[in-house]
């Protein structure tokens, strides 16, 4: 195998990858490291970038994304963690039931859709659960640049909080826990009361958290533009439907637990994407017809593309009703 | 009529919208001249009781005006060089929080949004208004000297003396649009100044 990256149709570059380490972090978050099959050095990534990996389950073949957080500055290897999430479509679970040390998979070149804005004077983290991730990498790309920065992270129980011993005792400073059975609640208002000017606050998790961040900073001033949020979004099941590829002169079926963006490419049909989570806006695409209604999932089309039946996300998107045509 | 709807231009030029009270426990408002009326139209009792304002009448007399909102702090400078070390005051005494709103001349808005942007605002975090005279703050690409006040096109540098075509490109980082010398070529082939917005020929 050449080190050249692969141009494999859509999505970004493939990287040939050996699974090195699978660590069991608690209950729900297991952490997978891996390396390169042809021993080359990873392309270097910045905090908060993710990576698509792979997941060949029989004849099922599962894209999901998941943010880097190992450190950047290490580019021997990659590390992710996955939290198992029972009721979803079943990309963790393969990743918690299937995935050992040795195992033979694809990523993509790590694509940023949430990166640090360096001209910030100070960098203020808002976690919630899972959303831990892009923030470890940010916080060690920060802290080789001695950057000025603070955690606030919020997890259910003490068992469930993952890398909040390594966080706390790295940094005892600048992380501040939360733990929701102990009704330990962010003053948010106080918080973002008290912050310099030029700080930039950035959260990742659960919808509810990152509304509540973006409404709260908003009402007490701050700028939209000093927001920045990436929400943990996977395509959500539904109701099968069919679909008309016109390009392609194929029509489909969208099983219950795939997104139409999967049941395109189990049909044979090169689609683009990239993030596969509804914010990067490669997989735009135009509706031809539609008799039905939308359910929109992403955050790249606004109200109005919404509102008008003409595009959809496929990553994310799904529909309801009798048909759909799409130009793909 | 203190009014001007600039023609659009290229992307460079700043575009100058209508101020409006947003949510928050700090305001701070910069205007020069007639400024003055894009705060009196804002000014409500409630953004008013959180509100310093700083004001440069440059002749005009609406501070009397101003100061009967009852704004938390008003001060009133001579010169926009005058006022700017409390402007960076209050500005490195802020926190996250503070609403920026600036309205009057380009020249005033450009140089107090720059202020802004050293303490960490984004360009687009800054309400701005335009009021009043549509004067620019020129710099020469030549020599790097800043002409104030400058209405005509073309005009003369009053540093090097190059005759300068008044450009609508743009630095947010000097806050001034760019003189370039207009006979370079054909030194002392200079068309007659007009008004920078005055219909006719272009040059
Ligand atoms: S793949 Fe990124 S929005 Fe669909």
């Amino acid at each position: 195998m050449s080190t050249a990256p692969q141009k494999a149709k859509s999505g970004a570059e493939k990287l040939d990858v050996k699974v090195t380490a699978v660590v069991p972090l608690n209950e729900l978050v297991t952490r997978f490291e891996f390396q390169r099959r042809d021993g080359e050095l990873f392309p270097p990534f910045s905090g908060g970038a993710h990576t698509v990996v792979q997941m060949v389950d029989g004849d099922r073949t599962r894209l999901n994304p998941y943010s880097l957080m190992s450190d950047p500055a290490d580019r021997s290897r990659y590390a992710i963690s996955v939290r198992r999430d029972d009721e979803g479509r079943g990309g963790s679970l393969f990743m918690h039931r299937n995935v050992k040390v040795g195992d033979e998979m694809v990523v993509t070149y790590p694509v940023n859709l949430f990166s640090l804005d360096l001209r910030a004077k100070k960098h203020l983290f808002f976690a919630g659960g899972i959303g831990i991730t892009p923030f470890m990498a940010m916080i060690s790309q920060l802290e080789r640049t001695n950057g000025n920065w603070e955690l606030h992270y919020a997890c259910r129980s003490k068992a469930l909080g993952s890398y909040v011993d390594e966080l706390t005792y790295k940094y005892p400073n600048k992380v501040h826990i939360y733990y929701d059975d102990q009704k330990q609640a962010m003053d948010l208002k106080q918080l973002l009361e008290g912050q310099p000017l030029g700080t930039n606050a950035y959260v990742c998790g659960p919808k509810g958290m990152i509304k509540w961040v973006h409404a709260t900073a908003s009402a007490a001033g701050w700028p939209d533009a000093n927001v920045l949020s990436e929400e943990f979004m996977a395509p959500e099941p539904g109701a099968p439907f069919e679909v008309r590829l016109c390009q392609s002169d194929k029509t489909i079926t969208v099983g219950e637990n795939e997104s139409l963006l999967e049941a395109i490419e189990r049909a044979g049909v090169d689609a683009p994407y990239l993030c596969r989570g509804g914010s990067c806006g490669q997989c735009e695409t135009d509706v031809i017809s539609a008799d039905g209604e939308f359910v929109h999932r992403d955050h790249w089309l606004d109200d109005v593309e919404h509102a008008s039946g003409k595009k959809i996300m496929p990553c994310v998107s799904r529909f309801i009703g009798k048909s759909l045509e799409l130009d793909r | 009529m203190s009014k001007f709807e600039f023609p659009t231009s290229i992307i460079s030029r700043p575009v100058y919208g209508t101020l409006k009270a947003r949510s928050g426990k700090h305001h701070l408002m910069i205007a020069d001249a007639e400024g003055a009326e894009a705060i009196l139209d804002v000014a409500t009792p409630d953004l008013m009781a959180n509100s310093h304002i700083i004001y440069i009448p440059l002749g005009t007399d609406y501070a009397d005006k101003l100061r009967a909102l009852s704004p938390a702090q008003f001060y009133v400078g001579p010169t926009y060089a005058a006022s700017v070390s409390r402007i960076r005051r209050v500005l490195e005494r802020s926190n996250m929080g503070l609403n920026i709103y600036l309205s009057g001349t380009e020249g005033l808005m450009g140089q107090a949004q720059n202020e802004a942007m050293q303490a960490g605002f984004a360009h687009s975090a800054i309400q701005t208004e335009h009021r009043g005279s549509i004067a620019r703050r020129m710099q020469c690409v030549h020599c790097k000297g800043i002409t104030e006040d400058v209405e005509m096109d073309p005009f003369v540098c009053s540093h090097c003396g190059l005759n300068l075509f008044v450009r609508d490109h743009y630095s947010r980082r000097w806050a001034a649009y760019q003189g370039v010398c207009i006979d370079a070529e054909d030194p002392g082939n200079v068309p007659a100044s007009k008004g920078i917005y005055a219909q006719g020929d272009e040059v």
